[in-house]
C-alpha cells in the first residue's frame, strides 16, 4: 500500500538514524511504534529536538502535534540535551521521609539550578525521580547510572564537587 | 519441547550443578548491585581461578535474598548467609564454605525477617540464576505450564485458578479466576495478554525484584494465561527506568523462544505464544489498564471511561487481558499444586501470600512475602525489627499515592484487602513505608497530593484542577497560613475528587488526606490554629508555587 510513498530522508547523515530506521521498520511503520521509536532516538542522541521528532512523524505517518504529545507527556523524555553528568536524587516516598528534600535542597543551593535543569557550563544536570525502586537504601542518588544507597547530603556534595571542579 | 525434553534438561542441569561440591551465590539484583556487589561476585570468581578451584566451587549471580538495607549479600552452600560483603572478603568466604563461618560477616536468619516469611512468588529469588533458563527448569520450572497445555483444557485452568481465590496483586484485588473467564468468554479475532509491570507506586519494588530475580516464572505465568484465555500475543510493559529488569527479560523470552517454550505450536500442541516488551517511559498513570493500553499502543497514556472493560475491548480493540507481575508470578505454583493448596494460606477473602516491599523508618528493609492475614504489627515489629533509633511508631503507610497512613491504633487489624480498605487504605501493589514521630502527616499528605498533582494526566477536571486545589490548601496548612475554612475546603474537594474523576488515579487521590485528617486531625489543628508543626518537619515559610 505504501509502495509509492517516499522514505523520508534523515535530517543529517549521522549514523544513529539507522538505528531509529531500524526500530521504525521493526514497528511496521505504524502509528503504534511511536513511544518504542522516540525511545529508540533518545537512546542514541541522548534528547529529543525538533528535527528528530519531524522525522519520526514523517515516518511513522503520525501529526507532529501527536508526537510532539507524546513526547512531552511522558516524563522520561526530554526535548533539551543533558549535561556532561546527570545527578537524579530520588523523591520517593521512603527517600522523602528520609531526608531526600534536604538532598534535593543542598544540591540545588550548590549548583544554582532547578531539578530538569542544567548548569551554565553544560556540567551538570540535576534531576529528579519518582521512585528508583532502592527504598532499601534510601535516600538514594543516581550518580550517572550510578545508584548511591543511603546518602549524607555531605556526601552529595562532595560528589558534585568532583563533577564541577574535576 | 515435551514433558520429556524438559525433564532432560532438568537432569542435565542437576547432574552439571551436582558436581559442584561448594557453592557461593552473590546477590546481583537492583539492590545490592547498587552496593558493588557485581565487584563482590568478580573477586570471587577471580580468587576460584586462582585457587584452581573451578572445577567444584561455584560462584552463581542469584536474585534478590530480601534483606536490601545489608546488601550486598552473598550465601553458601554451608547454609550461611553473609551480609554487607566486600570484594577483599571473598577468601575469607571461600575458606567458610568447608570451614567455620566468617563471623564478623555473618547475618543470622534465625530472626523473624526470615522465619516468618512464606515464600511462593519469591521462592527462587536468592536461589537460581535469573540469566539460565535451565536453572529455572531444574528448580522445576515450566512443569505448570506442561501440565496445563497436556493435561487440562483451558476452563480447566480458568478453574484451577478461580478455586485458589488468587486476587489481582496489582492493588484493586480483583479475581482473577473471574477476569480470566470474562476474557476467555469474548469473542474476538485476536486476543492479548499484557503483564504490568509498570511499577508506578513511590516505596514499591517488588515487581521490580520479580523481573529481575526469577523472569521466567512471569513468561511461564504469561504463557498459561494465554493458554486459558484463547490468546497468542502478550506484552509485557515494563517501566523504562528498570534497565536491569528489561534487560533480564529480554534475555529469558529469548532463551525461552530458543528452548521452544515460547513461539509456535509449544509442546507440540496447537497453542502458540509470543511475548514482547513494550516500555513505559515514566507515567504513574499508566498503571491505570485503559491508560496503559493507550501507551502500548504508542498514545499518550489517558485513561477512559469503563465499560467497555478491556477484557472485552481492549489492546487494538480486541479482548485483552491485563494483570499484574506477582499475579501472573503466582500462576505456576497454583497450576503445579492445585488451587486447594493455595487457598489454605492466607485468609478467608484474601487467599495465599503477599510481598511486601517494606521502608522507611524501620530497622530491617527490603522484601518480604508474608501469607495474608499477617497483622501490622508482625510486619512492622517483628520482621520489621521495629523503629530504629529508640523513636516512636507514628503510622505506616500502604498503597503508595492512592493509599493512607494507618496510625497505631491500626497495628492489630490483619493485612488483607477488606481490612486495608476498612481502615481507610489499599492494599495497593504492596509498598509498606513505616514512618516515626519525626514526620509531620501534613508534610505526608502534601507530598502524595504533589505526586497526584503532577501526575494527573488532564483529561477529566476534577482530577486535574483539584489535585491543583488541594495541593494548594496543604501547602498553606504547612506554610501555617491556612483556616478553619480551608479545612473544610479540603474535606470537600476530597469527597468531589473521590466521586467525580474518572480514573482511580483522580478517585483514589485523596485518600491520603482522608486518611490523616481522620487519624491525625490533631497535627492539622495545630498547623491551623497554633501556627505550629508537632513533628518540627513544617518552618512555615510562605507557600510556594508548585513545582
Amino acid at each position: 500500500m505504501s509502495s509509492y510513498v517516499v522514505k523520508p530522508v534523515p535530517p543529517n547523515p549521522d549514523k544513529r538514524w539507522k538505528l531509529v530506521d531500524a526500530t521504525i521498520r521493526r514497528q511496521g511503520q505504524q502509528a503504534r511504534g511511536l513511544i518504542e521509536t522516540l525511545h529508540t532516538v533518545q537512546e542514541a542522541f541522548g534528547y529529543l529536538d525538533e528535527q528528530a521528532l519531524r522525522y519520526v512523524a514523517v515516518s511513522l505517518r503520525v501529526p507532529l502535534s501527536r508526537a510532539y504529545g507524546v513526547a512531552t507527556f511522558y516524563h522520561f523524555f526530554t526535548l533539551k540535551p543533558a549535561g556532561e553528568h546527570t545527578c537524579v536524587v530520588c523523591m520517593g516516598t521512603a527517600c522523602y521521609i528520609k531526608g531526600a528534600p534536604q538532598l534535593l535542597d543542598a544540591v540545588q543551593r550548590d549548583l544554582g539550578i532547578h531539578p530538569g535543569e542544567t548548569t551554565s557550563d553544560k556540567k551538570v544536570s540535576l534531576l529528579t525521580a519518582r521512585c528508583l525502586g532502592s527504598c532499601g537504601l534510601a535516600p538514594a542518588v543516581v550518580y550517572d547510572q550510578e545508584v548511591a544507597g543511603k546518602v549524607s547530603t555531605a556526601a552529595v556534595r562532595e560528589h558534585l564537587k568532583k563533577w564541577t571542579h574535576g | 519441547m515435551t514433558p520429556e525434553e524438559l525433564e532432560e534438561i532438568a537432569e542435565s542441569e542437576r547432574a552439571w550443578q551436582g558436581k559442584f561440591t561448594q557453592r557461593v551465590n552473590v546477590c546481583v539484583a537492583a539492590g545490592c548491585l547498587s552496593c558493588q556487589s557485581q565487584s563482590v561476585k568478580d573477586a570471587l570468581d577471580q580468587e576460584v581461578s586462582r585457587r584452581g578451584s573451578k572445577e567444584h566451587c561455584q560462584v552463581k549471580g542469584v536474585g534478590c535474598m530480601g534483606l536490601c538495607s545489608e546488601g550486598p549479600l552473598a550465601s553458601t552452600s554451608a547454609g550461611v548467609l553473609y551480609k554487607k560483603v566486600e570484594a577483599a572478603d571473598s577468601p575469607a568466604i571461600l575458606d567458610s564454605v568447608e570451614g567455620a563461618p566468617v563471623a564478623r560477616l555473618v547475618c543470622p536468619t534465625d530472626v523473624p525477617f526470615f522465619q516468618r516469611q512464606k515464600k511462593i512468588v519469591l521462592e527462587n529469588s536468592g536461589v537460581i540464576d535469573p540469566d539460565r533458563v535451565e536453572d529455572y527448569i531444574a528448580a522445576g520450572g515450566y512443569t505448570a505450564l506442561i501440565k496445563a497445555l497436556t493435561e487440562m483444557s483451558p476452563r480447566e485452568v480458568i478453574d484451577e485458578v478461580t478455586r485458589s481465590g488468587l486476587r489481582g496483586r496489582g492493588g484493586a484485588g480483583y479475581p482473577t479466576g473471574l477476569k480470566w473467564s470474562t476474557v476467555a468468554k469474548s469473542v474476538g479475532a485476536q486476543k492479548y495478554v499484557i503483564c504490568n509491570a509498570d511499577e508506578g507506586d513511590p516505596g514499591a519494588f517488588m515487581d521490580r525484584s520479580v523481573l529481575e530475580s526469577d523472569p521466567h516464572r512471569v513468561l511461564e505465568g504469561m504463557l498459561i494465561a494465554g493458554y486459558a484465555v484463547g490468546a497468542s500475543e502478550a506484552y509485557i510493559y515494563v517501566r523504562a527506568e528498570y534497565p536491569l529488569a528489561i534487560k533480564r527479560l529480554r534475555n529469558a523470552i529469548r532463551q525461552a523462544e530458543r528452548v521452544g517454550l515460547l513461539g509456535s505450536n509449544i509442546c507440540g500442541t496447537r497453542f502458540s505464544f509470543r511475548i514482547d516488551l513494550r516500555l513505559g517511559a515514566g507515567a504513574f498513570v499508566c498503571g491505570e489498564e485503559t491508560a496503559l493500553i493507550a501507551s502500548v499502543e504508542g498514545k499518550r497514556g489517558t485513561p477512559r471511561p469503563r465499560p467497555p472493560y478491556p477484557a472485552m475491548e481492549g489492546l487494538f480493540g480486541e479482548p485483552t487481558l491485563i494483570n499484574n507481575v506477582e499475579t501472573f508470578a503466582n500462576v505456576a505454583p497454583i497450576i503445579r499444586n492445585g488451587g486447594e493448596w493455595y487457598a489454605q494460606i492466607g485468609t478467608e477473602k484474601s487467599k495465599g501470600t503477599k510481598v511486601f516491599a517494606l521502608a522507611g523508618r524501620v530497622e530491617n528493609t527490603g522484601l518480604v512475602e508474608v501469607p495474608m492475614g499477617i497483622s501490622l504489627r508482625e510486619m512492622v515489629f517483628e520482621i520489621g525489627g521495629g523503629i530504629p533509633d529508640g523513636r516512636k511508631f507514628k503510622a505506616v503507610q500502604t498503597g503508595g499515592p492512592s493509599g493512607g497512613c494507618l496510625p497505631a491504633d491500626c497495628l492489630d487489624m490483619p493485612v488483607d484487602y477488606e481490612s486495608l480498605a476498612q481502615a481507610g487504605s489499599i492494599m495497593g501493589s504492596g509498598g509498606m513505608i513505616v514512618m516515626d514521630e519525626s514526620s509531620c502527616m501534613v508534610d505526608v499528605a502534601k507530598y502524595f497530593m504533589d505526586f497526584c498533582m503532577t501526575e494527573s494526566c488532564g483529561k477529566c477536571i476534577p482530577c486535574r484542577v483539584g489535585t491543583y486545589q488541594m495541593h494548594r490548601i496543604l501547602s498553606s496548612v504547612a506554610a501555617m497560613t491556612a483556616t478553619q475554612q480551608d479545612l473544610k475546603m479540603l474535606a470537600e474537594l476530597c469527597d468531589l475528587l473521590k466521586h467525580t474523576s474518572l480514573c482511580g488515579l483522580g478517585q483514589s487521590a485523596p485518600n491520603p488526606v482522608v486518611s490523616t485528617l481522620h487519624s491525625f486531625g490533631e497535627e492539622y489543628r495545630a498547623h491551623v490554629e497554633d501556627h505550629k508543626c508537632p513533628a518540627g518537619v513544617c518552618t512555615g515559610q510562605p507557600v510556594g508555587e508548585p513545582a
